[in-house]
């Protein structure tokens, strides 16, 4: 056997990066053992249950608890009134707003937290919280973000009136939150005002709700003799709870405990702290007794967390051959009733200025407004990193816009306008640097692997025959891996995160992380990354990750920032370690460091055979046989703060079939080429693009919150809200190339959000394609067949 | 989402429910709960009392009497589904069932109760109509069939009188020259129809000697469409008078507005679906 | 509402407990049984996480009541494996990643558990028809139609290995 072959063994041994190992977190999974907070049962634990407002806006007039707190085994109900003495019926919320816990004096929307109830078991907290009577007088709701600075607008936020300086900007009218801008109004005004092309589309990108299939929920447990606060709770960012509960609280830090167990799906959901959090461990201090609370499906759906509602207006000046110019980009924001949204502090809009996209663009200017509505607060970013949707949905449909009006292919047009291979690292006129990239190359592995001129002379025959297909193609770049600390925070902690990891003096290893899995695979990839740095079969290295009594701090998953960030930070960690069992090795082989070289789970001596140590035998030495000066052990901590964002992109095609008299869209094919920088776990990436994909396919078709005139939301439970089955579910080809991120330690981007960014306005591609020879230049989502219906009247048919 | 408090009974034989009805008052019956029990968890609905059906076994199995298929009202929709005498002595219910909510709904739902419900989302009760269906129902006065034509009412609201319970569903077995069609659109798996139709044709060479279309969920109830079956009878069916039948469907609808589309949709898709189990149909009789 | 005493077997073994009427069969498991293996999704009926096997057939436990669940034999996840180890299902799921965040899973394997002794050997066509009853937000499904896939071809090798001893 030769030594390559022994070699290329022990690192096939490893099951380091690169390998599809199966997954560690599976076996507590099939056994039904995983452990979620709902699963947590504590000695004598109480049930708290919501007491909603029926109504979007009004003014409560009184509540009566009597008959409640009557009912046998109702603890308490607590009020505003209740929590006012604590200062706890209002909270800070992430976006530099406050957001009332329980209604104080006026309801702002519809399912707001009116009363909490706590009962003995769930059933009795359901059969109090309608027992609460609650008298309300209804005022005017608005419901229309376009109507929100109307000059006889209904006022929302009495709290605010008169505030006109807010967390981001100077308010122009009560129902205003903040004006932010990005990049160079005059200079891309002017450029237009010349362009020999400019295109302008509006676009409404619907309100819509992660929806992950566990609720939030968390149970809280206050020791009143030692002053400890435990909360189980299904969070992001359980690290970040912590800091929150304990200024809010005003309990140290060291004496509030923050678990975040299995959680069943976060996609943003997770992110945000809700009144039932805030109200459960309020409830717990008071009692002294564990408080569980967890929300259901319509709760969760009326109240936790929206995602998007953008009213968005793309414009592209261009040249004749449809060379991009310029980029303008003006948003009406729907925040809902409390800005929540969960954005670094700086960005009150996220990362919207990445909608330069994919392309060159020389100047840029864009502007969002925020305002109130009688609506759920939120803003999340739901499986994506804070607004790149809605920046790509607005850059991809405003290309094909550009595309259609010059008649150029969508496909050539970006090439025409793609960052070239030779430009990065690349600085956006909005004042991003992409890191990496080959577009080319990507677009053309796409349209090979499709034969997309074949797509297209077949979607000509069927045009002639009257039959609707399309082709939908968009080319996106992703921001993710928030961020650097000099431009990312939240609440004043900059958005690094950390890694922890221990070598036992058997060589296996224990490592923790600031971020924390909700399914994807942490547990398995993070171990990889240390295997393949330490020469340490991943089996052997156990992750552990969201108690903030033993991981490091860190700012949490979401926003493809776990391995960006915790990644990096996992393998300098790593590297930390390296470096001191190399200090370790030359000590055992009586060499200098120098000599050394590593090779694969061991130092050599450089030149003589035979003359190495394991990374085991180093281990074992780290608590026996250090050098001279040395500190026994052999561990290490990193907190990364990336010095730049990671920038994964990907070209994804479509093909729909519909059908003109039921408006039924029929996905026939979806080809996906992500390139996400160094790949981790294949299996794993793929796991998370058919995911993503399956979200992206789920908001584009048919998920969305909608409101009648009065601010009812219509449609909250999984009756209506589309959660696509596997009938519905198309089949999803996927494909890759790999261009490293040169920044990051071991050049991975990032990709469980990819899938969902970009296919969304890959789908309204392919719809509206089906109807371009028509043309149709957009079409709003969610594609459902009654919306398509709708459009396909619209153009006359069908007879 | 928690049901009020009730009062729970299990009902021994058709006898017992009947008494247990007119014992407890405003007691419901609770067959495989599929409807009833979400409707209480919404706390739409709070019974005092329930009463389960679902140990009564002469509610259950299916056999042929004559020309009659003969369907237990607690036969699940799977039973029905997975049953080859159904499948070769009435097929549309073997077709429509497939598209009903899913595996293990069908496996709790029952075809009784969702023809009792009187929820017009419900889709046997047009299927009902397009077989010509006769139900039998036993109360305090005993036994009687009544036909499903005419026990549809509206919303939640059937013939069946106060403490009777449906026992027994009667569809007619198929004869020569039978052919059935069913065409449903729905948003998703486990959605009722935006619009959905099932269809009974019977052929004498290429025209349709009779003809029932039932449509489910487009109106305060199911119902037939009798003016386009008028249209259609005794016809050789073309495109140009399946489009005339549609334009008379679309009158005949009037559905309500919600999150699956306007009236206008729901009643152009009634049109679509219809034709397209006519279609179905016609072939289907040919085979 | 006084309870009312069931008896059941779950798992192979018989269980006696007190409810109320009104108590939902997977409130029973997960409180009372303390088995918290079967997941609560929706309350609607909708989305299968609360799957459970209920005398041979595949039932949403959010959406039967406990004491309907009297004098039945009741199978959730936690008795999926034998004494021999794990079920073909629970295997095939980790083989071909069928699982993200673990929530679904339980009921999604229950589900398959059952639908392949509904149909041993499904086409994928077959298995998207008899799991539509259940929803993943993670996989996008695809995975889990292989690992469905795997089970079925494993379950029926063993099947002929027994036939064959």
């Amino acid at each position: 056997m030769s030594e390559a072959t022994t070699k290329q063994e022990r690192e096939a041994a490893l099951e380091g990066m690169g390998c599809s190992k199966k997954r560690k977190e599976d076996a507590r999974f099939i056994q039904g053992t995983g452990r979620y907070t709902d699963d947590i049962k504590l000695p004598g634990m109480l049930y708290a249950d919501m007491v909603r407002s029926p109504y979007a806006h009004a003014r409560i007039k009184s509540i009566n608890k009597d008959e409640a707190l009557a009912l046998p085994g109702v603890i308490a109900v607590l009020t505003a009134e209740d929590l006012k003495p604590l200062s706890l019926h209002w909270m800070p919320t992430l976006a530099g707003d406050v957001q009332a816990v329980l209604a104080d004096e006026k309801v702002h929307f519809q399912y707001q937290e009116v009363a909490v109830v706590i009962a003995e078991d769930r059933y009795i907290a359901a059969d109090a919280v309608d027992l609460v009577q609650v008298e309300y007088e209804e005022l005017p709701p608005l419901v229309d973000a376009h109507k929100a600075m109307d000059p006889d607008a209904p006022i929302l936020r009495e709290d605010l009136v008169g505030k006109m300086e807010g967390a981001h900007s100077v308010r122009k009218h009560d129902n205003h939150i903040f004006n932010w801008q990005a990049g160079d109004k005059d200079a891309t005004d002017r450029v237009f005002d010349h362009a020999d092309v400019v295109v302008s589309q509006d676009m409404y990108y619907h309100r819509v709700h992660p929806c992950p299939l566990e609720t939030c929920g968390s149970v809280a447990s206050f020791d009143k003799v030692n002053g400890h606060l435990t909360v189980y709770l299904t969070s992001q960012a359980p690290h970040v709870v912590r800091t929150v509960v304990s200024m809010l609280s005003g309990i140290p830090e060291s004496k509030v405990r923050i678990v975040s167990p299995d959680i069943g799906g976060g996609f943003g959901n997770k992110v945000g702290i809700y009144p039932g959090y805030v109200c459960a461990i309020v409830a717990s201090i008071v009692l002294g007794v564990p408080v569980k609370w967890v929300e259901d499906r319509m709760e969760n759906l009326s109240t936790t967390a929206f995602a998007r509602d953008y009213h968005m207006t793309g414009e592209i000046a261009a040249d004749s051959n449809g060379i991009i110019k310029a980029l303008r980009v003006n948003v009406l924001a729907d925040h809902g009733a409390f800005d929540a949204c969960a954005d670094p502090s700086k960005f009150p809009a996220g990362l919207m200025h990445i909608c330069t996209g994919s392309y060159d663009v020389p100047v840029a200017h864009v502007n969002v407004d925020g305002v109130y509505t009688n609506k759920a607060p939120g803003g999340v970013a739901y499986r994506c990193s804070f607004r790149v949707t809605e920046a790509v949905y607005v850059i991809e449909r405003t290309m094909d816009v550009l595309a259609q009006k010059l008649n150029i292919d969508k496909a050539e047009i970006r090439r025409r306008n793609f960052v070239k291979a030779e430009q990065f690292p690349y600085d956006t006129c909005l004042g991003w640097q992409l890191d990496s990239g080959d577009y080319h190359t990507a677009l053309d592995k796409v349209l090979d692997a499709v034969d997309y001129p074949a797509l297209r002379k077949e979607q000509e025959e069927k045009r002639a025959k009257g039959e609707l297909m399309g082709i939908g193609l968009v080319t996106f770049t992703e921001i993710v891996g928030a961020g650097p600390s000099r431009n990312c925070d939240i609440l004043g902690v900059g958005m690094f995160d950390s890694a922890e990891i221990r070598v036992h003096p058997t060589g296996s290893v224990m490592a923790r992380m600031g971020t924390i899995t909700q399914g994807q695979g942490h547990q398995t990839t993070y171990a990889q990354i240390i295997a393949s740095e330490l020469g340490i079969t991943s089996d052997e290295i156990s992750i552990e990750e969201g108690d903030t009594d033993t991981a490091p701090y860190g700012l949490g998953t979401y926003g493809s920032r776990s391995t960006p960030v915790g990644g990096a930070a996992t393998a300098v960690a790593a590297r930390k370690i390296q470096a001191k069992a190399r200090k370790i090795a030359a000590h055992l082989l009586e060499v200098s460091e120098d000599d050394l070289d590593w090779e694969v789970d061991r130092f050599k001596v450089k030149g003589v055979p035979g003359q190495e140590k394991t990374m085991k035998e180093i281990a074992w030495a780290a608590y026996n046989n250090v050098p001279e000066g040395m500190e026994p052990g052999l561990e290490a901590v990193d907190y990364y703060d990336p010095p730049n964002f990671t920038y994964p992109y990907g070209v994804y095609l479509c093909v729909v079939d519909i059908d003109k008299h039921t408006g039924e869209t029929h996905v026939r094919r979806f080809y996906a080429l992500d390139d996400c920088g160094t790949r981790i776990n294949p299996m794993i990436i793929d796991g998370q693009i058919h995911g993503g994909l399956n979200e992206g396919f789920a908001v584009a078709m048919g998920q969305e919150l909608p409101f009648d005139k009065q601010g009812n939301l219509l449609g909250n439970t999984l009756m209506d809200y589309f959660v696509p089955t596997f009938v519905e579910t198309p089949h999803w080809e996927t494909d890759y190339t790999v261009t490293p991120s040169p920044h990051h330690p071991i050049g991975a981007k990032g990709v469980a959000e990819s899938p969902h960014v970009g296919s969304i306005p890959c789908f309204t591609s392919a719809v509206v394609d089906a109807f371009s020879h028509l043309g149709i230049t957009h079409m709003d989502m969610p594609h459902n067949a009654y919306r398509v219906w709708q459009q396909i009247q619209e153009l006359e048919l069908t007879e | 989402m928690i049901p009020s408090e009730f009062e729970y009974h299990k009902a021994t034989s058709i006898q017992d429910a009947i008494a247990k009805l007119a014992e407890n008052d405003e007691a419901k019956i609770i067959a495989g709960g599929h409807s009833l029990l979400p409707m209480m968890k919404l706390r739409f609905a709070e019974p005092p009392c329930l009463i389960d059906i679902n140990g009564i076994e002469e509610l259950r199995g299916i056999s042929v009497e004559g020309d009659m298929l003969v369907i237990g009202a607690m036969n699940t929709e799977n039973e029905v589904l997975n049953s080859p005498l159904v499948q070769e002595k009435c097929s549309l219910l073997t077709e429509a069932i497939k598209l009903v909510a899913d595996p293990q709904v069908r496996n709790r739902g029952t075809i009784g109760g969702d023809v009792a419900h009187g929820d017009p989302g419900n889709d046997h009760p047009a299927i009902m109509l397009a077989l010509d269906a006769e139900l039998v129902l036993e109360g305090p006065d005993g036994k009687r069939t009544t036909p499903a034509n005419g026990f549809f009412l509206g919303t939640y609201w059937t013939g069946m009188e106060e403490g009777e319970l449906l026992t027994q569903i009667r569809v007619p077995v198929r004869e020569q020259g039978v052919g059935y069609g069913y065409a449903k659109l729905k948003r998703k798996t486990g959605d009722y129809a935006v619009a959905g139709s099932p269809v009974y044709v019977k052929m004498n060479g290429d025209t349709v000697s009779d003809i029932r279309i039932g449509l489910t969920n487009v109106g305060p109830c199911a119902f037939r469409a009798e003016a386009a079956e008028n249209l259609l009878r005794g016809n050789v069916i073309t495109d140009d008078l399946l489009k005339e039948a549609g334009a008379l469907i679309i009158d005949a609808c009037d559905p309500a507005e919600d999150l699956r589309g306007s009236p206008e949709y729901k009643s152009h898709m009634a049109a679509e679906m219809a034709k397209r189990a006519i279609r179905q149909a016609i072939e289907d009789a040919r085979n | 509402m006084a309870k009312q005493h069931i008896s059941f077997n779950l798992n192979g073994k018989q269980v006696d407990t007190l409810v109320e009427p009104r108590e939902l069969l997977v409130h029973t498991l997960r409180e009372n049984l303390n088995l918290t293996g079967t997941h609560i999704g929706c309350e609607s009926s909708h989305c299968g996480v609360c799957t459970v096997d209920m005398n041979g057939q595949s039932v949403k436990s959010c959406t039967v009541l406990a004491v309907q669940a009297d004098k039945t034999e009741v199978k959730t996840v936690e008795g999926l494996a034998d004494a021999d180890g794990l079920h073909e299902v629970q295997k095939a799921f980790v083989e071909e990643h069928g699982l993200q965040c673990g929530f679904c899973t339980t009921g999604m394997m229950m589900r398959a558990y059952r639908f392949l002794q509904e149909n041993p050997n499904p086409t994928e066509e077959e298995i998207r028809w008899g799991m539509s009853g259940n929803l993943c937000r993670c996989t996008g499904y695809q995975n889990i139609i292989k690992a469905v896939q795997t089970a079925a071809k494993n379950l029926q090798n063993a099947n002929k290995s027994v036939e064959t001893a």
